[in-house]
């Protein structure tokens, strides 16, 4: 089985290619990337006009399966993920039952074989039953396919049990990636605590309980020389003390979303459930310090934190309604639209943050289209004009705030080994 | 005079001229309550649903005052939260309701933003009887009615709101109104009962109840309730009566004819001192009188007002 993609600006930040080259596929791996290459009867794709680039990687998704297929499964959301563009997603552990254990990471590993069209990595529970106690049998789920451990959904409240994980987790060189937040601090916040909090007489989140728990973090870090990993960076004091941290050697990374770089906590008012998130929305000015913070290289990678939710459990008063959002099939649109158009950042930087940063941080061999790399590829078109329909997601849940939002650029197709899993050109 | 929503979700949406008009048209039906009969048609063949997802008693009763005054229907439909948690989900139970065909839905709901979903969900007109600590726009116009009916004109008027402000939708709701009418609002309270950024809506915050207090032409004081020490924002009733308690003392700093209000219950020795809540100041009582007119008044409004009339 040979594809040759024909004609397109091939972007590879990793290897440092930025070219119109030809890129021939040969049983599922990168074969040659040369201008002109002869198709010798290869198939053809002539992407003339597109960017060709290594597979993008979602790092923070929650697939819902096992346990709440109401709201999304593993099929529905790796197709998702093949039409926003992802060639491999990093599934949450906090499924029901969560993903504590061995047998759980295999099952979710066994369904995905079976229903997924994009890769899965899963991620396990840093403590059993994600309560937060006692360490959960990380070599195994290691040894079972786990590339990363979190409590997501839940913070590491414990400090000592975090420190243990990042202990611990030294065996196999894997990140601990917090959701960092202090509970009694947050206090049952349901928007940023701001002016928008107040106006509204919402119970407010306040950027502070990110903070302390990222500074904490990063100073266990330190101590241990474990791999920190901050999800879904909200604050500007938060990409603070991870550039510092970054400055003083310590081995810390951090994702930002699409949603805190385009959204400011204004996205709420009207009480719209579909910007409920945790971390919220925040003020304009944390949103202009995480640009900043992609722009100098201390975000390491965008995540979409993908949380679809059924429009029945969103469609409740405000501070009933679940935290989360979709966004597997707007968050390239979005970047591309507010980051790339926008000004803020460069397409091969964009690049980067969705392959080679999200690889390196989970250990992945992904994210280059250097040849003998797995022929995972997105393949974007700069400038389409999309209008985003919540109608025609291929996830289960349409939970966004992005509705009706015209958008310039998109992912137009997207191979998994080789092989085209989603073709929208 | 028309009210451009068919909806009061809160005095956020509220025009000065449409403020004015219901306080204007409050005055008309002030005068029906002194009456020996105390009742005119003008919502005859209305229904109207009070439905409470939180106790309330005295606002309930008001606005069941005020619908029989203007003949409308009423039927009051209180349910508990946690019900509501338990069962329907609100959205449902509102469907319920509205397959009863009432042309208004009165709802008092401990979660901001309730009645904004319902308003979205529903034909009914929805009125904001209180939604959590966000807003309670018939609290403040009846607040405002009462400051006008006793003389005071808005522009440049002193006033203090004293209390709890994170947690009232009392204080929001007359911020908003007060410094839309030109007032001149000062917010006082315990740093940890003062929302961020309170200043932004047009008023000014101290901690300090003597600047608050020093000049006010109205001092308007807010229940304090016990379960907020549970949660930590002040130490005991104690302290915070010794701190930000009206009596005599500190009332004598406001102007000579300031007058004293509370949206009630008032707690006697803990926000406000008996002798203050009973003395020449107090217009406490009145407040409870005018809100039935300013009820009766934006039922009116929200009906149609006098082009229905005409019509009909």
């Amino acid at each position: 089985m040979r594809l040759l993609l024909r004609n397109g600006r091939v972007l590879d930040p990793a290897s440092g290619v930025d070219d119109t080259l030809d890129v021939l596929i040969e049983d599922g791996r990168i074969a040659r990337l040369e201008a002109k290459i002869p198709a010798r009867g290869a198939e053809v794709a002539d992407l003339a006009g597109l960017v060709v680039c290594p597979g993008f990687l979602d790092m923070h998704v929650h697939l819902r399966e096992p346990g709440q297929e109401w709201k999304e499964t593993i099929a529905t959301g790796t197709r998702a993920a093949a039409a926003g563009g992802f060639t491999g997603v990093a599934c949450m552990p906090n499924t029901v039952p969560v993903n504590d254990s061995r047998s759980v990471t295999e099952s979710i590993l066994r369904t995905a074989a079976r229903d997924a069209v994009v890769a899965v990595y899963p991620v396990g529970c840093v403590s059993k039953g994600q309560a937060g106690e006692e360490l959960a049998e990380m070599a195994d789920m290691f040894e079972a396919g786990a590339r990363a451990f979190s409590d997501d959904g839940q913070p590491v409240a414990s400090g000592l049990l975090l420190r243990k994980a990042l202990e611990y987790s030294r065996l196999f060189d894997v990140p601990i990636l917090d959701h960092c937040e202090d509970s009694g601090l947050v206090a049952g916040g349901v928007v940023h605590e701001g002016d928008v909090s107040t106006r509204m007489g919402l119970r407010g989140w306040p950027g502070v309980a990110e903070d302390v728990v990222v500074q904490r973090d990063v100073l266990l870090a330190e101590y241990t020389a474990g791999r920190l990993h901050v999800a879904h960076l909200s604050t500007g004091r938060s990409a603070d003390i991870v550039r510092r941290a970054k400055k003083a050697g310590i081995r810390v990374t951090c994702e930002a979303t699409p949603h805190h770089l385009a959204l400011t906590d204004e996205a709420v008012s009207g009480f719209d459930t579909n910007a409920k998130m945790n971390p919220p929305l925040r003020p304009e000015s944390d949103r202009r310090a995480l640009l900043k913070a992609l722009q100098d290289g201390t975000v390491d990678a965008i995540a979409t934190d993908h949380a679809p939710h059924h429009a029945d459990e969103k469609n409740v008063e405000f501070s009933r309604a679940p935290f989360g959002i979709v966004g597997l099939e707007t968050a390239v649109s979005v970047c591309l639209d507010r980051l790339v158009h926008g000004g803020t950042i460069g397409l091969p930087r964009l690049v980067e943050l969705f392959t080679s940063g999200p690889a390196r941080i989970l250990g992945l061999a992904k994210g280059t289209l250097a040849p003998g790399a797995d022929a995972d590829v997105t393949v974007l078109d700069p400038n389409r004009r999309v209008t985003v329909d919540p109608a025609r997601f291929r996830s289960k849940s349409a939970n966004t705030p992005f509705a009706g939002w015209s958008l310039r650029g998109a992912p137009v197709m997207t191979l998994v080994a080789g092989r085209i899993v989603h073709d929208g050109r | 005079m028309k009210l451009r929503s068919p909806h009061l979700l809160g005095i956020e949406f509220l025009e000065p001229e449409e403020i004015t008009a219901i306080l204007d048209a409050a005055e008309t039906f002030a005068e029906i309550s002194t009456r020996e009969i105390k009742k005119v048609p003008t919502l005859r063949g209305k229904t109207v649903v009070n439905f409470f997802v939180e106790p309330s008693t005295r606002t309930r009763s008001s606005f069941e005052l005020a619908e029989k005054r203007l003949s409308a229907d009423s039927l009051n439909f209180s349910t508990s939260t946690s019900s509501l948690v338990k069962g329907e989900t609100l959205l449902d139970t509102a469907r319920n309701l509205e397959a009863m065909a009432p042309d208004f839905i009165v709802i008092r709901h401990s979660e901001p933003g309730a009645p904004h979903f319902l308003a979205r969900h529903c034909r009914s007109s929805v009125i904001n009887a209180g939604d959590g600590a966000h807003e309670h726009p018939t609290q403040a116009l009846l607040d405002a009615f009462t400051m006008r009916r006793r003389g005071r004109r808005f522009p440049g008027l002193r006033v203090a709101i004293v209390g709890d402000i994170l947690h009232s939708r009392v204080a929001r709701s007359n911020v908003l109104l007060l410094t839309r009418m030109g007032a001149d609002v000062t917010v006082c309270g315990p740093p940890t009962l003062l929302p961020r950024g309170i200043e932004r809506l047009g008023c000014r915050a101290t901690h300090r109840m003597e600047e608050a207090i020093e000049g006010a032409d109205v001092v308007m004081m807010l229940r304090v309730q016990l379960e907020r020490m549970r949660a930590g924002f002040f130490p005991t009733l104690r302290e915070y009566a010794r701190l930000f308690g009206l009596d005599g003392a500190r009332l004598r700093l406001a102007a000579p004819d300031a007058l004293v209000m509370h949206p009630g219950p008032i707690n006697r020795g803990v926000e406000i001192m008996g002798d203050v809540a009973d003395g020449a100041a107090s217009v406490i009582l009145e407040q409870v009188t005018n809100g039935v007119a300013v009820r009766m008044a934006v039922l009116y409004l929200l009906a149609g007002g006098a082009e229905r009339e005409t019509a009909a």
